[in-house]
């Protein structure tokens, strides 16, 4: 059965009555991220996708308050007409999922806490959530934050709900920063790179005071499934680092990054649209789509990516590609009964700290597999325990993070 | 400020507490005599003083983990500190508690400019990390006024922000990992060199939770590469409105300078007669905007914003040219506080932000209100994210003004709240806003608030009296109520 709450007084209705009979709840927008993480078993659906209101957008307070239902889609057309963006890049995985693209919610977005390219300087969905309002498991309303960019009142409850893949509460509005969008931008590419010297030309772009907001590497096998001929005609790896800002600023950092990089003979610049599409298909991971093997994002110390990144995918027979300078490694990892978990998450443990998210695989395998990083023991407890305090009944997407 | 009555068996035990933290931290890492005990009487908000019971420096993790097992054992309240420079009282003692001093954790353990990260200990101060890390030319962003005396460790724990962090963020947007300690002794990591949590994103609530869930013993923080320039203008406007609606502009055009500060004339008058840096004295309001980047970015965003400043009528414009120029635009602004320490005997420094827009409407209320009860205010503003910084003057040595003060910032706070703004923007809820915190939210927002509380902390021995008007009674938090309509608690006692 389904419960389709019309707003916010309706959720808590269907949560209580929810509570009253003993029903537990999958909580879901429009469905596009159903395949993230574990299988849910819930006894009903609780349906948000109809709080879709915006309710208020103030582009000179720089803040935005939509209900959770409200297309990512329609907030990015919203935006973009005052000039402006969630700087975290919200990646679109429908794709990824076999599923059209552009279908994905806001609330989606923010609960699964991913971003994209420019997480690595702007920060990600826990940076720009600034409020919101939901419902917990034991049937109250409740709000966090506030509506203003700048808070510490209270507990910062509004980072535990952003990327809770709805095992805290029912959430009913969010409050998200927004930022001006950069009027222009320009991607370096170098060509010709293996994985480890990839990482230390990311690095020293990347420290160097151009400010570089996104810096990915493509070798020559994912780059040769680019739909930008610069990239796929390339021949071999191809590193890219964007400059974003005003047109003047842009062009004087590519020069001098082109200048840092200048041992780096085989460059090549990527002009605004050309750029655009390149970092499109690395925050969707759009190389990977159409297929059906598992997907890994491994988030590892920027320097150690090669070294978990390359090796898997030899090892394996798989692929990969690294975003975030190196600290994000994609990885599509031939079909195996646990998706290579095992292996996976033992070199990870040997390149340093970090986790491995099983960002596609079918149901079964993502029942079986833990696809969230398994927690030390102190930290497990603790989780629960925060959870627990949210959900004590635990009717709200059992199971989804952790069996 | 009512603290919570002190348990009159715990203080009977003091002399058992003394020996068995001596037992863990030797020598004179445990601090029971009176006069030592005096130096941590009270933090930065000086108006409130309570002598701890026993103050401990512990310099390994171990020890931090075996005090808190220790207390959580026997029921001891603890208050973590750092170097104690918090403006809301975040680390005023308990009479019946422990001050879990963190300053011996002072080193910086690692700095790693390939992953453009630093680990340092709790006790570092922010602008020891830039010092440490500025030989290659990167710094660590979050910058509150403190910076040359406050602690990472207090940093992570009020999650502090700064003048720059409209551009740059707050702590918890340049912190990736802790090592934390909880209250039954457990040792943990949270983050690392890495990005985004494992599972729920524990280290963003440990960050602002004020020393109520834990103790941070270990942080790693992101550095940033300098920019590359910077410059400033300094505008000054006939009408506060005139300011504010400039502020506005420069956010439309969609510019995120690295700072945009505002003083009222007498924040202006008290700096410009104590720094004597220029500042006109005929305005109303004073605009401090600060670019920074790469010279052709900074030169081209100079002469947009110079544009929209005098699109907004500014009577006053310069244009810093070097570094001595931009420097002496934010003297004054930076001696702020000790400038009206001059003109008035004490001042009380409020932290509320609003709505930018609702700005002009907000200084007039706060006008009417100073008149009223007939104390001064004077007003700075980081005016780019809202944050207020009003300074009510008043006479400690005056009877009932402390009093006076304490109610005229309650009334600027509340009004910050109904204009849709927040109580606290960086100092924290600590003792000061705490029986504010129903004025913001509603008891639904609060109990969620106090069960995360006890996850953390079931016996509420970390920090309590701070951040909630009312103890958490986690065993009551804890029930689910299905059939609703009746109130749930008896009135819970208030301190």
């Amino acid at each position: 059965m389904a419960w389709t709450p019309k707003d916010a007084a309706d959720a808590a209705a269907a949560v209580g009555d929810a509570l009253a009979q003993g029903r537990t709840l999958e909580l879901v927008g429009t469905g596009t991220r159903r395949a993230f993480g574990r299988p849910v078993e819930a006894d009903a659906v609780l349906d948000l996708s109809a709080l879709n209101r915006v309710v208020t957008y103030q582009p000179e307070e720089l803040i935005l308050a939509v209900e959770p239902g409200v297309p990512m889609a329609d907030v990015a057309v919203m935006l973009a007409e005052r000039g402006q963006c969630l700087a975290f890049e919200p990646p679109d995985f429908g794709p990824l999922w076999g599923l059209p693209a552009g279908l994905g919610t806001v609330g989606g977005a923010m609960l699964t806490g991913r971003g994209g390219p420019r997480r690595l300087t702007a920060g990600g969905p826990r940076d720009h959530c600034l409020g919101l309002k939901g419902v917990n498991g034991f049937g109250e309303a409740f709000a966090a934050g506030g509506r203003v960019v700048k808070n510490v009142t209270g507990f910062d409850v509004c980072k535990l709900a952003t990327g809770s893949f709805g095992t805290l509460c029912a959430v009913t509005e969010l409050t998200v920063k927004v930022l001006p969008a950069p009027p222009q931008a320009q991607t370096l590419v170098i060509r010709g790179l293996g994985d480890e010297a990839a990482m230390a030309v990311m690095a020293k772009a990347l420290g160097c005071p151009a400010q570089v907001s996104s810096a990915a590497h493509l070798p020559a096998d994912i780059a040769a499934r680019s739909h930008v001929g610069e990239l796929s005609a390339a021949g071999g790896g191809v590193t890219l680092l964007r400059v974003e800002g005003v047109g003047p600023s842009v062009t004087a950092r590519i020069a001098h990054l082109a200048q840092v990089l200048s041992s780096e003979t085989r460059q090549a610049v990527l002009d605004r649209e050309a750029s655009q599409l390149a970092w499109k298909e690395i925050a969707d991971a759009a190389f990977f789509v159409g297929r059906q093997d598992p997907v890994w994002k491994l988030s590892v110390a920027p320097m150690s990516g090669a070294a978990a990144g390359r090796r898997l995918a030899d090892e394996l027979g798989g692929r990969c590609f690294y975003d975030w300078g190196g600290g994000a490694v994609w990885l599509e990892l031939p079909a195996a009964p646990d998706a290579h978990a095992g292996r996976v998450r033992q070199v990870l443990a040997q390149v340093g700290d970090g986790h491995a998210t099983l960002m596609r695989a079918p149901g079964a395998v993502r029942a079986q597999v833990a696809p969230f990083q398994p927690l030390a023991p102190g930290v497990a407890a603790l989780t629960e325990r925060v959870r627990a305090q949210f959900d004590p009944q635990r009717i709200f997407n059992p199971g989804r993070m952790y069996a | 400020m009512l603290m919570p009555a002190p348990d009159q068996g715990l203080l009977a035990r003091r002399a058992e507490f003394v020996a068995a933290l001596r037992a863990i931290v030797p020598g004179e890492g445990v601090i029971d005599d009176d006069a030592g005990l005096a130096a941590y009487e009270c933090d930065g908000l000086t108006a409130y003083r309570q002598r701890p019971m026993i103050v401990v420096l512990p310099e390994t993790v171990d020890q931090v983990s075996r005090i808190l097992a220790y207390c959580h054992g026997v029921g001891l309240k603890v208050v973590p500190r750092g170097a104690g420079t918090s403006l809301s009282g975040g680390s005023l003692p308990l009479a019946d508690g422990i001050i879990l001093g963190m300053g011996k954790f002072n080193r910086i353990l690692d700095v790693d400019y390939a992953n453009r990260c630093a680990v340092v200990q709790p006790g570092v101060t922010n602008l020891s990390v830039t010092h440490a890390v500025a030989g290659e030319g990167f710094y660590y962003a979050p910058d509150p006024s403190s910076q040359i005396a406050c602690s990472i460790g207090g940093n992570v724990a009020e999650n502090a922000g700064g003048v720059h962090c409209l551009k740059y963020g707050m702590t918890t947007n340049n912190l990736l990992g802790v090592e934390l300690v909880l209250i039954d002794g457990t040792v943990m990591r949270l983050g690392g060199k890495h990005l985004d949590p494992q599972g729920l994103d524990l280290l963003g609530v440990v960050c602002g939770s004020e020393g109520l869930l834990g103790v941070v013993t270990e942080v790693t923080v992101r550095i940033l590469q300098a920019p590359e320039t910077q410059r400033a203008l300094l505008m000054g406007f006939q009408e506060v409105e005139a300011a504010g609606a400039c502020v506005a502009a420069v956010i439309a055009a969609g510019i995120i300078p690295a700072g945009m500060e505002m003083m009222d004339r007498l924040a202006i008058a008290a700096a410009e007669a104590f720094v004597k840096v220029g500042y006109p004295l005929d305005v109303e309001a004073l605009l401090i905007i600060e670019l920074d980047g790469p010279p052709a970015e900074v030169d081209h965003l100079i002469e947009v914003v110079r544009e929209i400043g005098e699109g907004c009528g500014a009577s006053y414009l310069r244009i810093s040219m070097n570094e001595d120029e931009r420097k002496g635009f934010w003297a004054g602004r930076k001696a702020a506080f000790p400038a009206v320490g001059r003109i008035s005997p004490d001042y009380y420094c409020m932290d509320g932000t609003i709505p930018r827009a609702t700005l002009p409407k907000v200084l007039r209320r706060m006008t009417e209100l100073s008149e009223a009860c007939g104390l001064r205010i004077a007003n700075v503003f980081h005016a780019g994210d809202g944050n207020l910084h009003p300074l009510i003057l008043y006479d400690a040595d005056v009877p009932g003004e402390l009093h006076k003060a304490e109610e005229l910032g309650a009334a600027i706070l509340t009004l910050c709240v109904e204009v849709g703004g927040v109580l606290t923007g960086e100092h924290g809820v600590g003792v000061e806003k705490r029986d504010l915190m129903e004025v913001q939210f509603g008891p639904a927002d609060l109990d969620q608030q106090q069960r995360l509380k006890c996850a953390f902390d079931e016996d509420g021995l970390l920090n309590p009296g701070k951040v909630f008007p009312k103890l958490c009674r986690c065993a009551e938090l804890g029930r689910v109520h299905i059939h609703g309509g009746k109130v749930r608690f008896p009135e819970l006692d208030r301190f």
